[in-house]
């Protein structure tokens, strides 16, 4: 009775398509049209633009806390752009260019971090559910939605977005083991941007990589190039291809780095170096998809001007609309929606409130 | 029309609404092939299939959590905690997620859910078995909170419970699941969530109880009735949304009143009574507001167990003392 290996039957790869320069392994390159690959640079760049108006805006103090995009654009469009809108999407609270890819108006979000209930909707029919906060609680939803959708007979899938930070909370770990129990159509999204507020990734786990954790739950585990947008592509096209087939959840470690602040609270300077925030900028994911579509005739230096200026005034539109609805905020609001009929101390309470406020 | 037991009645209420509506599941710890620790999903499984009736992994957070992505998704989960002291792990999914889905979506997604767990002391437990934390989840907005008192209201409030659309803590009070039987029809009925009930009509106290506290309480109606004294019994049903107007038009009439309640005494659903009862009956009280609660100590082991607990005695006595 000798000790002997365990066969996991089960390893970890890496996928990356287009490197830094923005050259392209072509074996791996997936068949994308053009207008597709087009819209992917397109959202990025939006997102990326939309991203440092709101740092604006927050400087100003015009807006609310909020949490920065900047450098996982390609993470968040690569893993958006395979899936339907009838497909769940689970955010946390960093999922900008996501929601973006879902064409979630950009004058909602603005009135969302300008610290209104109404803001951050999405378009009528898509399955997407609003920002959750806390670390991981949005995990499990994800699973639900998912085992929904296959009991009642329908092929949609549900994707959660969630950091290298979360994979510590209890949530993941009950949401992604029973995820596999039931072989639910999830597609669990990690995006590892290295650092969690303050605490570098190795300080989250001993484990070699975050991908290696579904060999502990019996799933398929990828880790991608999280800076390009092929890669995250390519991976998550997969795995929705197995959830809708009955092949149950994935999970995928995007590889990528939070180029700007925690949130706006946060000062980075206070516990990383400049230099390997440098050596990330080297890495970051616009500039290489841009190369690419460039080498293969889908972009020129005029048509990114022309995008510059389209996304500007699209942007400045937006924040003239969000400003409009934020002029006469009425604070009832707050009474609304806490549950499907209002009870009666409830009503009261409102009722009390408006005479207050009106004066009566 | 046949006689039940509690937990026979809460049985019933779960495979009728299964079968009716086809986007009722039930998910919990051994709630499959074992039926619950305490039976309460017995048969369901072989009724309903494994895809309906899901033994979950011992995860509770997750339990709850999924449970919000299914509801979310159109279904109508009742998840089941084993224990009532075992639901802490799912009150982040409660408080974060469940309680704030329509509110957060602005009505776009609602989270029409049930989590049931037994609850309260009694049947001589380990620790972590005897609790009432019902208050846990009565105090955040967006939860409503249910209790049962006998057979016949846990199956019609259950089935209720499953109907409404916002999500239910709906908490089985353990030591009466067999404790006495009562007639429950065949079929259906409902009771409508945020109404107490008056359960015994009386001009001179007001006696207000949940749960397991209801007997003792009607046990100590019956002797202050073997004096003279006619006590009025109001049984709270649902924790929240309260429905304070029945409690205060009961203590208007009568001018006094006891709150009883197995929950620690600070903070409890009595100290909320007391303050609404301040706003809409102050005037008419003709003696202080009494309770009959647990203390303010941890539930302790069994042995010690009934000192802990309110009994028709300790009820008795706050009445006399409100009627003097």
């Amino acid at each position: 009775m000798p000790r002997t290996e365990i066969d996991l039957q089960q390893t970890i790869s890496f996928l990356s398509i287009l490197d830094e320069e923005g050259n392209a392994d072509e074996e791996l390159v997936p068949y994308l049209d053009d207008d597709t690959l087009r819209r992917l640079f397109r959202v990025m760049l939006l997102s990326r633009r939309f991203d440092e108006r709101l740092l604006q805006l927050q400087r100003q103090g015009r807006l609310g806390t909020f949490a920065p995009v900047k450098g996982q654009e390609a993470a968040q469009v690569g893993a958006m752009a395979p899936l339907r809108r009838t497909d769940w999407f689970v955010p946390s609270f960093r999922e900008t260019a996501a929601a973006l890819w879902r064409d979630t108006p950009l004058s909602g979000l603005l009135l969302y971090n300008a610290g209104f209930n109404e803001g951050g909707l999405p378009p009528e029919g898509n399955n997407d559910l609003p920002i959750a906060i806390p670390v991981a609680t949005q995990v499990p939803h994800a699973v639900g939605l998912g085992y929904s959708a296959r009991a009642q007979g329908k092929d949609d899938v549900a994707i959660v977005f969630f950091g290298d930070g979360a994979t510590s909370e209890g949530d993941f770990h009950e949401a992604i083991n029973f995820s596999g129990v039931f072989s639910t159509p999830t597609i669990f999204l990690c995006q590892n941007n290295q650092w969690a507020i303050s605490v570098p990734r190795e300080k989250q786990t001993h484990s070699r990589t975050l991908a290696q954790k579904a060999i502990a739950y019996g799933i398929p585990g990828i880790q991608v190039d999280g800076n390009d947008v092929l890669a995250v592509y390519v991976a998550t096209a997969e795995a929705a291809e197995r959830a809708r087939a009955g092949g149950g959840p994935t999970f995928i470690e995007c590889i990528t780095y939070r180029l700007s602040l925690h949130t706006t609270a946060d000062d980075p300077t206070r516990y990383r170096s400049e230099e390997e925030v440098q050596a990330w900028e080297r890495k970051e994911p616009l500039i290489r998809f841009r190369r690419y579509l460039e080498s293969r005739g889908l972009l020129s230096e005029q048509e990114v001007e022309r995008l510059e200026q389209e996304i500007k005034e699209e942007i400045a539109q937006a924040w003239e609309e969000a400003q409009m609805q934020m002029e006469n905020p009425d604070p009832s609001v707050m009474f609304e929606h806490i549950y499907a009929e209002s009870p009666d101390y409830l009503k009261a309470q409102r009722d009390a409130f408006q005479k207050e406020i009106g004066g009566g | 029309m046949a006689k039940l037991t509690m937990a026979k009645a809460l049985n019933l209420a779960l495979a009728q609404e299964m079968e009716r509506d086809k986007s009722v599941y039930v998910m919990g710890e051994d709630v499959g092939r074992d039926g619950g620790v305490f039976r309460i999903t017995e048969g369901l499984i072989d009724r309903f299939g494994e895809v309906r009736v899901m033994d979950t992994p011992l995860a509770e957070s997750a339990i709850v959590g999924v449970g919000i992505g299914m509801a979310v998704a159109g279904l109508k989960p009742i998840c089941e905690i084993q224990f009532s002291g075992f639901s802490y792990m799912g009150i982040d999914q409660l408080e974060s997620h469940a309680a704030r889905m329509r509110w957060r979506s602005r009505g776009r997604w609602s989270v029409p859910m049930v989590v049931r767990a037994p609850y309260g002391g009694g049947v001589r437990a380990l620790e972590h078995h005897s609790e009432s934390k019902e208050v846990f989840y009565a105090h955040t907005p967006g939860l409503k909170m249910v209790i049962p008192s006998g057979p016949r209201n846990a199956r019609a409030l259950l089935v209720s419970a499953i109907r409404d659309p916002d999500p239910v803590v709906f908490f089985e009070p353990k030591a009466i699941y067999r404790a006495f039987r009562e007639e429950v029809p065949d079929e259906e009925e409902t009771l409508p969530l945020g109404k107490a009930r008056i359960v015994r009509e009386g001009g001179d106290i007001t006696l207000v109880a949940y749960g397991a506290m209801l007997r003792p309480t009607l046990e100590a109606a019956e002797q202050l009735a073997g004096d003279g004294i006619d006590p009025e019994v109001i049984d709270l049903l649902t924790i929240s949304p309260m429905d304070d107007e029945t409690i205060a038009a009961s203590v208007r009439k009568n001018g006094r009143v006891v709150i009883v309640h197995e929950a620690q005494r600070s903070f409890g659903a009595g100290a909320e009574i007391f303050a609404r009862l301040n706003e809409k009956a102050f005037w008419y009280l003709e003696a202080p507001m009494e309770r009959v609660t647990g203390y303010d100590v941890i539930v302790p082991f069994f042995a010690r167990e009934k000192a802990y607990l309110p009994d028709a005695e300790r009820i008795v006595h706050a009445a006399r003392r409100a009627l003097q």
